[in-house]
């Protein structure tokens, strides 16, 4: 008996997340049509994202009330590698124009520039 | 300690014994299985099929450059040979080959297990694999793909018309393959090691499968969802790689590299663990710096995480991500280093013989460290701008891949096929296989350095005639490495049916798998092995008790 409630318990709490994730996906689809100016709307994106698989790991994956260390060595690493691959792709993405290209560089792909934009 | 079943056969008065190869007949008996043992076979056979077939892809390629207009094929052809080679080498053959038939094989036995973890999640890694095999034949067959197994984009998403869907989704299928394999390992070493087993006792390619399965976990997930938005983009149009759309193609080569990379120490690192067993074997010593050389795999399996970025020092990489890239990517050469040192500190003094495995051992440890050291050369940011997309890469990463990946390969399996069939092969074949290989290979391969030093980029059909007589070299230098590869597929074929029997331990050589009987039998040993001794005890008499 007790079984069979937890069970329905369980089930509940599936549904109602499987919910709030589909309310998500609704808010990040309507936030894409407003225009937040620099960049915010990817923020505001991203940030829904995290929420999101978050849920899905602590409910669907059952990482919540987890005391295995092994399970939460493995939830540390992964999330570590994914740190590690956002963290260092973008420090180049955001230090590549600390230092200018030499002039010589410039001009040539200014020419390469025009020359694609007339093709076009 | 335990042996295989034995009885006598009703009517006969003749004993035999029962073990994994006979107590099931039939076909459906094997595609059906859930042993290990018979999964490493199932493995075996695939991939040495995709050996094959990336081989002669190869070898039309080698025969093509032996004129300087393209002997054989047209432009188009040689841009989808070197596709299917590289893919079809990578993805279906170095990586899944150490791991899936040696550590299938011997994993569970290494720790004293009945099988892995998940027998069941095992078979189904080798059916996924069949099937991201049999997606990328078809798109092999229905007209070949040309992206290279980069799949760099905007190529791939934009301007070929050749099958890349298909291939990409052969990549994103394998990708589930190895990441189920490399779950099942990490879990097996944890889980199952036999009472005594700690794991300063395991031996090394225990350790090295282990970083290597880390590695699978780990990095196959981001090549099987670049692949997915390769795809995605290629059939939708959204913007992820492609400029026009607003997408970044540099981003692709992040997403790639970050798995990239690691692949290497994928297929590297269970070779490597291979080379220890056979060091200690051949030479009678415990591994010099065990510890050493176990943390080192977790040091190469660490760093490979972060030194993707070298491919990218003349893709408009930042200069400041560079320096980071080119210094972690010069540090991976450390604990590279330490493996080698102490191989060869391990055989001092050792009481050292030189059985074909052990040729193939010493042969690896030359061949990698000529391609470890070329690795620091490019991994020199303004080296690498001369040399980038040269010779001199294909070059250096054949020495890591086959003078590596495969010399271990061949070197594993010529130590673990008497314990794999129960037969021997002849050494003396064998020993000649190893030289010719290893001359054959520096023929095929040394000459490449010089032509990426002399400017001949990799992926042409053609190049300057004056680059003909050291592509000659190397094209006479394949086909004795061809003729080296061809040996053992004759000579084991042979063993199979006329090789004298092994015997439990043919070499003498300390390990649980040792100590059960050739072949194994179903559960690979008939009582739980007790250890009290760690797995390279040659100056200690073995003192491995068992319980039932």
């Amino acid at each position: 008996m007790a079984e069979h409630v937890a069970h329905v318990e369980r089930k509940r709490v599936y549904v109602t997340i499987w919910i709030v994730l589909l309310c998500f996906t609704a808010l990040t689809t309507g936030v894409a049509y407003i225009d937040l100016g620099s960049n915010w709307n990817t923020v505001v994106a991203l940030a829904i994202a995290v929420c999101k698989a978050s849920l899905v790991v602590l409910f669907f994956m059952h990482v919540r009330n987890v005391s295995e260390r092994m399970v939460r060595v493995v939830i540390v690493t992964a999330i570590f590698t994914l740190t590690v691959l956002i963290v260092i792709s973008f420090s180049d993405f955001a230090t590549r124009k600390l230092i200018p290209p030499p002039p010589g560089l410039r001009q040539a792909s200014h020419i390469v520039v025009h020359h694609l934009g007339e093709e076009q | 300690m335990g042996t295989a079943s034995a009885a006598t056969l009703p009517g006969s008065g003749e004993e035999f014994h029962l073990h994994y190869l006979n107590v099931k007949h039939g076909l459906k008996a094997w595609l059906l299985t859930t042993d290990h043992k018979r999964i490493a076979w199932l493995y075996f056979f695939t991939t040495t099929f995709f050996f094959i077939v990336g081989g002669l892809a190869a070898t039309f390629m080698r025969l093509n450059l032996i004129s300087p207009q393209g002997a054989l094929v047209e432009p188009e052809t040689y841009n989808k040979l070197f596709t299917i080679h590289g893919t079809i080498m990578i993805f279906f053959f170095l990586a899944p080959a150490v791991p899936t038939v040696l550590g299938n094989f011997l994993i569970p036995m290494m720790v004293g297990a009945r099988d892995v973890a998940f027998p069941k999640l095992n078979l189904l890694s080798w059916y996924i694999f069949i099937t991201a095999g049999a997606i990328f034949l078809y798109s092999v067959i229905s007209g070949g793909v040309d992206t290279g197994w980069t799949f760099y984009t905007p190529l791939s998403t934009m301007y070929l018309n050749t099958h890349v869907l298909s291939a990409a989704m052969a990549v994103f299928i394998s990708g589930f393959s190895s990441i189920l394999t490399g779950m099942n390992f990490i879990v097996t070493i944890h889980k199952m090691r036999a009472p005594g087993l700690t794991w300063f006792r395991l031996p090394l390619f225990i350790w090295s499968m282990y970083a290597a399965s880390l590695i699978f976990v780990l990095a196959m997930p981001v090549i099987a969802i670049t692949m997915a938005l390769v795809m995605i983009e290629r059939i939708f149009h959204v913007g992820i790689f492609d400029p026009a759309l607003g997408g970044d193609p540099v981003l692709f080569q992040h997403l790639f590299w970050f798995f990239g990379h690691p692949e290497v120490y994928i297929l590297i690192l269970p070779s490597m663990g291979v080379i220890s067993e056979l060091m200690a074997a051949f030479s009678r010593r415990r591994v010099f710096g065990y510890g050493f050389v176990a943390f080192s795999s977790f040091a190469i399996g660490l760093i490979s995480f972060i030194v993707w970025g070298h491919h990218m020092f003349v893709s408009s990489e930042s200069a400041y991500a560079g320096i980071f890239f080119s210094a972690m990517s010069m540090a991976v050469a450390i604990p590279s280093a330490v493996k080698v040192f102490n191989w060869i500190a391990t055989m001092y003094k050792g009481s050292v013989s030189f059985e074909a495995p052990m040729l193939f051992a010493l042969g690896f440890i030359g061949l990698f460290t000529i391609g470890g050291l070329t690795g620091v050369f490019l991994a020199s940011m303004g080296l690498d701008i001369f040399l980038h997309d040269t010779y001199f890469v294909v070059a250096h990463f054949h020495y890591i891949m086959v003078g590596g990946a495969i010399m271990g390969y061949l070197g594993g399996l010529h130590y673990w096929w008497p314990k794999m069939t129960g037969k021997m092969y002849p050494d003396y074949w064998a020993r000649i296989s190893a030289l010719i290989i290893f001359v054959g290979f520096n023929l095929t391969f040394g000459p490449q350095f010089l032509l990426g030093v002399l400017g001949e980029p990799r992926r042409y059909a053609t190049y300057p005639p004056n680059f003909q007589f050291l592509n000659i070299m190397s094209s006479a230098g394949a086909s004795i490495l061809a003729v080296g590869y061809l040996l053992p597929f004759i000579y084991f074929i042979w063993s199979a049916k006329y090789g004298a029997p092994a015997g439990p331990n043919p070499w003498g050589a300390r390990g649980l798998e040792w100590e059960t009987a050739s072949p194994p039998p179903v559960h690979n040993f008939d009582v739980t092995p007790v250890v009290t001794h760690e797995a390279y005890d040659y100056e200690a008499v073995s003192e491995t008790v068992a319980v039932s």
